[in-house]
């Protein structure tokens, strides 16, 4: 078999099965693509001796015929998880050396059975962006480019990293996280498929931690096929993380049975935005009448507190932030500033962080502590959280009337140039998540499906939105959704 | 509500983040930025509603009161910028 770096997860694990590839083979051929690829900026810190010693013990798993689904299978690792002794530095400065004593849940349940670490993915800083373009290591770039333009694009972030290393084959899979898009909007960008799970799927656990109530990690992965059984052995319960669910995981692969007829799929008119190219409108209705034809029923729905979701989101994560953040001292790890004569601990502080922590870090942070701040605390905190109870409901009001899904735009816009959102207010950054934050601060499921290129050449996603703990349900829509748009384009390479 | 560079001053402090005072006034254009963004939840009724506390209805785990871990000062120790005899060292706090 030739370029088995391009394979899918369910295609490596029945070649691994009949004894067709090995592991060692599979890892290999990420290595060398990995080495080939350092002009994407989408692995930091490369582990090909990790993931050899990982390939053989691997192979003697699935030689003793003890195989789950993901034995063998060679990941990358978004920088925001913790591996024991592998550095894990949320893509800042202020963990620069750092190396976690222990391992992650998710890491742990992935490693545990018998997936393969190739190393660590380029993120935002402490996953607080939507271009890469925050990161300590530099930016991440998107393999796909606009038609007859050498022009380099953002994979899009937090996990710019993951979404560019799957989308250019460099790993069969990735880790990711979401806390306001983070997963979904970059494999939009890279037309890959990201889901982000039912808060409390998927154990926080070792995952450093930007706003701990709104923060979950999910696969992205090259179909939908490849998530339902990467989250299944990503998910289950912890006791380590005191929000991660106790509930059953279920065959997620399973439920993929393509038949979703009477299926009823909303469509909510708050998510018709002025300024939304008209080819995203345009591909979101395509997207509805696939699922139309194979047997769903498509309603109109309200989503009526959806503009307030972004402006709520931008005060409750900074807020949490800022709380998390405080950990980053200069005393337990991380990075210390040098002292001058006479200073002392306040001044250890303060420049330890402002010299560890990058622009768009201490702007959340600084943001986060005034809308905690004595006398502000109503104001903005806690009307937020207010606000953050409605926009729940109007998804529970949507789906007690019998609808199982809601069909949305993944983004505003295909992939954007690096740079070009340099000079613009950091609003219009975040207006990227548009279309995604409102599922992280109602706790739902939500998966990025490539449903299609757009006239320069670029992917565009969908978003389907699920109930609580049905990401089964949800996968087998995305499923069928994937299926009618046929959609295999891959970028060409240059890199 | 606006915020000048007395408060935009006061704010660097609380995060215990250093700010020269020539970036000052910078900072706090962005901070009216986000602001002046957010203040759109003014609109919003919220007359009655309960503030979000968990996304899921969950009542938390309660676990056994016993001693599970410990024992581990080298760990906890090994990524530190300066550890001595088993501490943490940091400059003097107290004069």
């Amino acid at each position: 078999m030739s370029d088995l770096n391009k394979l899918t997860i369910a295609g490596a694990r029945d070649a691994l099965r009949k004894g067709e590839v090995t592991a060692v083979e599979l890892t290999s051929a990420c290595l060398t693509a990995i080495e080939g690829a350092d002009a994407l900026g989408a692995f930091v810190h490369k582990t090909p001796d990790v993931a050899n010693d990982m390939a053989v013990a691997a192979d003697a798993r699935i030689k003793s015929g003890d195989a789950p689904a993901m034995c063998g299978i060679p990941l990358g690792i978004k920088d925001l998880f913790c591996t024991k002794g592998v550095a894990s530095q949320a893509g800042s400065r202020i963990l620069e050396g750092f190396k976690p004593q222990y391992e992650s849940t998710v890491t742990s349940n992935l490693f545990g059975s018998g997936a393969v670490m190739l190393g660590k993915l380029n993120m935002d800083e402490f996953a607080m962006g939507s271009s890469n373009e925050t990161s300590c290591y530099g930016n991440a770039i998107n393999p796909w480019r606009r038609d007859g333009s050498d022009a380099d694009l953002t994979p899009g972030g937090s996990s710019g990293g993951s979404a560019s290393a799957v989308a250019a084959d460099l790993c069969l899979a990735a880790t990711g996280t979401d806390t306001g898009g983070s997963i979904r909007q970059p494999a939009a960008f890279t037309g890959i498929v990201g889901i982000k799970p039912t808060y409390g799927r998927v154990s926080r656990w070792g995952v450093v931690a930007f706003a701990s109530s709104l923060d979950q990690a999910g696969p992205m992965t090259k179909t939908v096929r490849d998530s339902a059984i990467m989250l299944s052995a990503m998910s289950g319960h912890d006791a380590k993380d005191s929000t991660s669910a106790d509930l059953a995981v279920p065959d997620f692969e399973a439920m993929l049975t393509g038949d979703i007829r009477g299926k009823k799929i909303g469509i909510p008119k708050e998510y018709r935005m002025d300024g939304t190219p008209a080819e995203i409108e345009k591909l979101w209705a395509a997207g509805a009448d696939m699922l139309r034809d194979a047997g769903a029923e498509i309603v109109d729905i309200s989503l009526p507190h959806t503009k307030y979701a972004l402006p709520a989101y931008y005060v409750i994560a900074p807020a949490e932030a800022s709380s998390n953040l405080a950990r980053y001292d200069g005393v337990r790890y991380g990075h210390r500033a040098t002292l001058d004569a006479g200073e002392g601990i306040d001044d250890m502080y303060e420049k330890s962080r402002a010299e560890g922590f990058g622009h768009e870090v201490q702007r959340r942070v600084m943001i986060g502590t005034y809308v905690l701040s004595a006398g502000f605390y109503d104001a903005y905190y806690n009307r937020a959280r207010k606000v953050r109870t409605l926009i729940k409901k109007d998804f529970e009001d949507v789906f007690a009337t019998g609808v199982d899904a809601i069909l949305t735009p993944a983004t505003p816009s295909a992939a954007f140039g690096i740079g070009e959102m340099t000079d613009a207010d950091p609003i219009q950054m975040y207006l990227n998540d548009v279309f995604t934050v409102t599922v992280n601060l109602a706790g739902l499921p939500g998966v990025s499906v490539p449903a299609g290129l757009d006239a320069q050449g670029l992917p565009l996603g969908l978003q389907l939105i699920g109930k609580p703990w049905e990401e089964g349900e949800l996968l087998n829509i995305a499923h069928t959704l994937e299926t009618a748009t046929g959609f295999v384009s891959k970028p060409a390479k240059w890199w | 509500m606006s915020i000048d560079m007395e408060t935009a001053r006061r704010v660097a402090k609380l995060a215990r983040i250093r700010v020269e005072e020539d970036q000052l006034p910078a900072l706090a254009g962005e901070f009216n930025a986000i602001l002046g963004f957010v203040e759109q939840l003014s609109e919003v009724d919220v007359e009655g509603v309960e503030p979000m506390t968990s996304v899921t209805p969950q009542r938390l785990k309660r676990r056994v009161d016993v001693v599970n871990d410990g024992s581990q000062q080298d760990k906890v120790l090994a990524n530190a910028p300066d550890a001595r005899e088993g501490f943490f060292a940091v400059p003097k706090v107290v004069e």
